[in-house]
């Protein structure tokens, strides 16, 4: 009997949700450091699990057990080097939200950190599932308690209900059609194991339905990453959501679709993602160029970096579409293919760390001026240092400076690529210049440079419902900390966690039929 | 069989009838008497638990096999005994479901009836023989029966719908139900008659067996007689274009007796029609799949889109149930003839209602109680329930969660089998449909929510939920959730019940 690392990881939350349901409402003190200090139990597990996690291809730290006999579902969790960093990360930004929720959520406090476990509980079961059937269950309790964070905590000026109800509609439109093409799945294999599937080959004797079940698969993961022309849920989603909701959005729920792809969709249907692989790229490229293009036109600070989140997943997706656009597994094609999926890979997890954390410092203004307008700011940089100084490091990692996270990833991304479909990777590249624009002219440029003018300050500033520092509170800066460590990390010494990657994406790529 | 197992045989049915009218009896005595004539309520409620002690009791005796127990009534035309009702797994099944359903309306209804009507031991007396007839009508195999026990049901739903005498809408209801359900009944036997005509049988089984070896121009009756009798059952499941009536009824009616209308008539429907179709009609399954399939899709989709536009949450709710049968459904229109396969599509039926039951049950038990509270069940009066009672907020949420479909509720299993089943079959384009329908109620389904849960409580004045009340929608929640978490048993139930009819064709 091994230690249950995965089904406490993953149910710890759901014990949480049931004792914050238990604590009387006014006591909101104790809820919220009950949750923080809960929910760092599952992040040490998580870091346990990856210290003891080896660097090898297969699935380790399984766990089976019979669910419903009759339906042949089984409740089966384990992870491999593609989902270890994605737990992580999970554990780590609820942690933080959970942190950063507990100076600034005012109203229905018992109600956001229940629900904020509750979701936790959902977004790991997704990474860790191997059954269809949980993967899918997981995949809709995430959906609820994120709507409902949306529609309760947004800012009322930026219509908070609209924006929950279409994004609960868009990722359940996905997930219905997804449901059917998983029914299908298991008509013609018999198993619901998302490991054995791709050995039996799915709807293989079926070829048009194969095409339909590929694409009602794709257009659920497509939305939830989302691609362009599925994203227009994720810039309301984002502006509405508050600080928390969008660190997790972008975070983690965006990367639930991007592990669907690379766990299910690729290694179920590797023929035909190769077949339709160009015409993902373009998709990729479109959602690259297209969203960096958007993000440098918006106003409103929190818009902009959904938008980037867009063109930022495209690099993902690029790198993904890259390793499956050949199937070739001889020297050097497959060393291509796997420097593509880990960069892939690797891209989530720090537009994770990089995007969550613009989020949190889009918090620290908007907490402070309720507004989010760029022509508001100015000259910030002389007001508030300490937040213009990691503005600006968070900055340069989204927009991909050498020696900081992001440049690791999509370097591997592009390198990848260029060996594979060059003629990809040389549009790609004009994302990589939008994104500077963005970030430098935009964000840098507006909010932080130019003359500081007390007036437009004071006619922004609100100290009395501030009671903390004007610069970067305290907790504010606690809560970066962890986030500019593994930016720096990653930037620096990436070695660990691409060893961690590399052994399932190789063996990932080789293993496809 | 003898005289006296045959009399054990019907247990649940003696027992809900004696009840029945040792209500009227005391209603009678202790007319006048307001805590006599509330008390009659427990009374009822202990009568529906020993009708599922009575059904508990036969289960063994029936559940033996796959062999139908037929119970000779001795009723045959030209002094013939023939076969009027079975008792098998199918007939246990809805035996179960209509004990489920009277218990659960029962402790909803309590303080809704004491406050709107004197008439307070007919309403539990009419609500018991209402679910007699639903027992009698799953249970019928032969078409004399099954138009007694249907007419009987709908009778007491007339009676039920124009509860309050003095209340216009529900009188208005009343009568628009009686005029279509006339009409429709009409049809029906004239369908009866036209197969009657054909084979010269009314048992199920002898007009199939009778079909078997017949003529064409003997077949070629059967189509005309297929759709006159699904307008019947159409018009008590409420499937599109049989549906007309219902919204206004559900709006008029008690919401007790709306609660009842959306579950209790459409298993009853559900049940002869699977009986009717697999039993009497296998031989035309292409033909009948075809049309289910069709009125399917009318009906999900014609329900959903008009439920768009509902402020009154009983309409609002009547519409989503037209959409919900459409779903239940599929799983007759995709049935197959593989007892080992995991979904026959008569397994996701019976699941599904069963889910269902616990469901919009449950939902109404809500809409009650709110409606004990503010008097009127328009959207805003589900203002702030959030605040005002967080238990209401959070089950309703779950009964709304269950009806678009979202794990892990009981709907969620229902659709997962209903819809697998037409993948199964290749009809891909009904299940597309339905699963984009389901995405479609999202939508109304949202404007309950919205007040509940985002709204601002006007007043902020807590709802307070009485202990019956608490224990039907607390019961309810666990149900919804438990038929998804442990799934096994309930799959098994709906299985097995269904087993006997995947088997026969």
């Amino acid at each position: 009997m091994t230690f249950p690392f995965l089904t406490l990881i993953t149910f710890i939350p759901l014990v949480g949700v049931v004792i914050v349901a238990l604590i009387p409402k006014d006591r909101e003190r104790e809820i919220k450091w009950f949750a923080v200090i809960l929910s760092l139990v599952p992040l040490v597990l998580a870091i346990v699990m990856w210290v003891l996690f080896q660097n090898s291809g297969g699935m380790q730290f399984v766990e089976e057990a019979v669910w419903i006999p009759t339906l042949d579902v089984y409740y089966r969790v384990g992870v491999d080097g593609i989902s270890v960093p994605l737990v992580f990360l999970t554990t780590m930004l609820t942690t933080l939200s959970l942190f950063y929720s507990s100076y600034t959520i005012k109203n229905r406090v018992k109600e956001f950190f229940a629900l904020f476990l509750l979701l936790e509980m959902g977004m790991i079961g997704v990474f860790v599932a191997l059954d269809l059937v949980l993967f899918y269950v997981f995949w809709e309790i995430g959906l609820v308690p994120m709507f409902l964070l949306i529609g309760i905590w947004g800012q009322p000026k930026d219509r908070p209900q609209y924006s929950a109800i279409k994004f609960f509609l868009y990722t359940l439109v996905g997930s219905v059609v997804m449901l059917l093409a998983f029914i299908g799945v298991y008509l013609t294999t018999g198993t619901w194991n998302i490991l054995e599937i791709p050995m039996i080959g799915p709807l293989a004797d079926f070829p048009a339905l194969a095409v339909a079940g590929f694409w009602g698969i794709f257009l659920a993961f497509a939305i939830k990453v989302p691609m362009w022309p599925f994203h227009t849920w994720l810039p309301d989603a984002h502006t509405a959501a508050p600080t928390a909701g969008s660190v997790i959005l972008a975070g983690v729920l965006l990367k639930l679709g991007g592990y669907g792809f690379i766990r299910i969709l690729l290694p179920f249907f590797p023929g035909l993602f190769k077949q339709f692989a160009p015409f993902i790229g373009i998709i990729a490229l479109i959602s690259m160029i297209y969203g960096a293009l958007v993000s440098m036109a918006q106003w409103d600070l929190k818009r902009l970096i959904a938008y980037s989140s867009v063109s930022h997943m495209g690099y993902f997706t690029l790198g993904l579409v890259a390793a499956s656009a050949t199937l070739v597994t001889a020297e050097p094609v497959l060393d291509s293919r796997a420097i593509a999926l880990d960069g892939a890979v690797l891209q989530m997890f720090n537009h994770g760390i990089i995007t969550g954390g613009l989020f949190f410092l889009v918090g620290v203004i908007y907490e402070r001026t309720h507004t989010r307008d760029l022509k508001a700011f100015g000259g910030l940089s002389a007001k508030l240092p300490v937040y213009y100084g990691v503005m600006l490091l968070t900055g340069l990692a989204s927009l991909g400076l050498p020696g900081l996270a992001g440049f690791i990833s999509e370097f591997m991304v592009f390198r990848g690529t260029f060996a594979i479909m060059p003629t990809y990777a040389i549009i790609g590249i004009i994302a990589i210049v939008l994104g500077a624009a963005y970030i430098l002219w935009k964000i840098i440029q507006y909010v932080f440079l130019g003359e500081f003018s007390m007036e437009k300050w004071s006619a922004i500033f609100d100290p009395e419902h501030w009671h903390f520092s004007v610069d970067m509170a305290r907790f504010e800066v606690i809560t970066m900390v962890p986030l500019i460590f593994f930016m720096l990390l990653v930037g620096i010494y990436p070695k660990p966690i691409l060893d961690t990657i590399n052994a399932a994406s190789t063996a990932l790529l080789s293993g496809l039929l | 069989m003898t005289q006296n197992s045959f009399l054990l045989l019907l247990l649940p049915e003696i027992t809900l009838t004696v009840v029945a009218f040792l209500i009227f009896i005391l209603d009678m005595i202790s007319r006048g008497d307001e805590v006599r004539g509330h008390r009659l309520r427990w009374f009822a409620f202990l009568g529906v638990m020993l009708t599922l002690v009575a059904t508990i009791l036969i289960w063994p005796l029936a559940a033996a096999g796959p062999t139908p127990v037929a119970l000779d009534l001795g009723l045959g035309f030209g002094g013939d005994a023939v076969p009027m009702i079975v008792l098998d797994n199918l007939a246990l099944f809805f035996k179960l479901f209509t004990v489920l359903v009277l218990a659960i309306i029962i402790l909803s209804a309590g303080e809704y009836i004491s406050e709107h009507t004197p008439f307070r031991g007919e309403f539990y007396a009419l609500m018991l023989l209402a679910g007699l007839s639903i027992m009698l009508a799953s249970a019928a195999t032969n078409l004399v029966m099954i138009y007694l026990s249907i007419e009987f049901l709908s009778i007491t739903s007339y009676i039920l719908t124009g509860y309050l005498r003095n209340d216009a809408r529900s009188t208005e209801g009343a009568i628009k139900y009686f005029i279509y359900g006339a009409a429709a009944s009409a049809v029906m036997l004239y369908g009866f008659s036209l197969l009657y005509g054909a084979t010269g049988a009314t048992g199920l089984v002898e007009i199939a067996t009778a079909l078997s070896g017949g003529s064409a121009t003997l077949r070629s009756l059967i189509f005309p007689a297929l759709v006159m009798v699904l307008a019947g059952l159409g018009f008590k499941i409420a499937l599109v274009p049989f549906h007309q009536w219902s919204p206004d009824a559900y709006e008029g009616a008690p919401t007790p007796v709306t609660a009842f209308l959306s579950v209790g008539p459409k298993a009853a429907g559900f049940a002869v029609l699977i009986r009717f179709l697999i039993v009497a009609l296998p031989a035309f399954q292409v033909n009948w799949s075809a049309v289910l399939a069709g009125v399917a899709i009318l009906t999900m989709s014609l329900g959903n889109l008009i439920a768009l536009w509902q402020t009154n949450v009983k309409r609002l709710l009547a519409y989503s149930s037209i959409a919900q049968a459409g779903y239940m459904l599929i799983g007759l229109a995709a049935v197959a003839p593989l007892a080992d396969s995991w979904t026959t599509g008569l397994n996701g039926l019976l699941l599904y209602l069963f889910a269902y039951l616990f469901t919009n049950l449950g939902a109404f038990a809500v809409v009650i109680a709110v409606e004990d509270r503010t008097g009127s069940v328009n959207l805003p009066d589900f203002s702030g329930l959030g605040r005002r009672s967080p238990f209401l907020a959070v089950a309703m949420f779950v009964f709304l969660l269950s009806l678009i479909g979202i794990p892990p509720t009981g709907g969620f299993m229902g659709k997962l089998f209903v819809f697998g089943a037409a993948v199964q079959r290749q009809m891909i384009v009904l299940a597309v449909i339905g699963v984009l329908n389901s995405v479609i109620s999202v939508y109304y389904y949202f404007k309950i929510m919205r007040p509940m849960l985002f709204g601002q409580a006007d007043g902020a004045e807590p709802i307070r939920v009485s202990t019956s009340m608490g224990m039907v929608v607390g019961f309810s929640v666990v149900m919804v959730l438990a038929i998804a978490i442990f799934a096994e048993p309930f799959i098994r139930l709906a299985t097995e019940s269904a087993q006997v009819y995947a088997a026969i064709f």
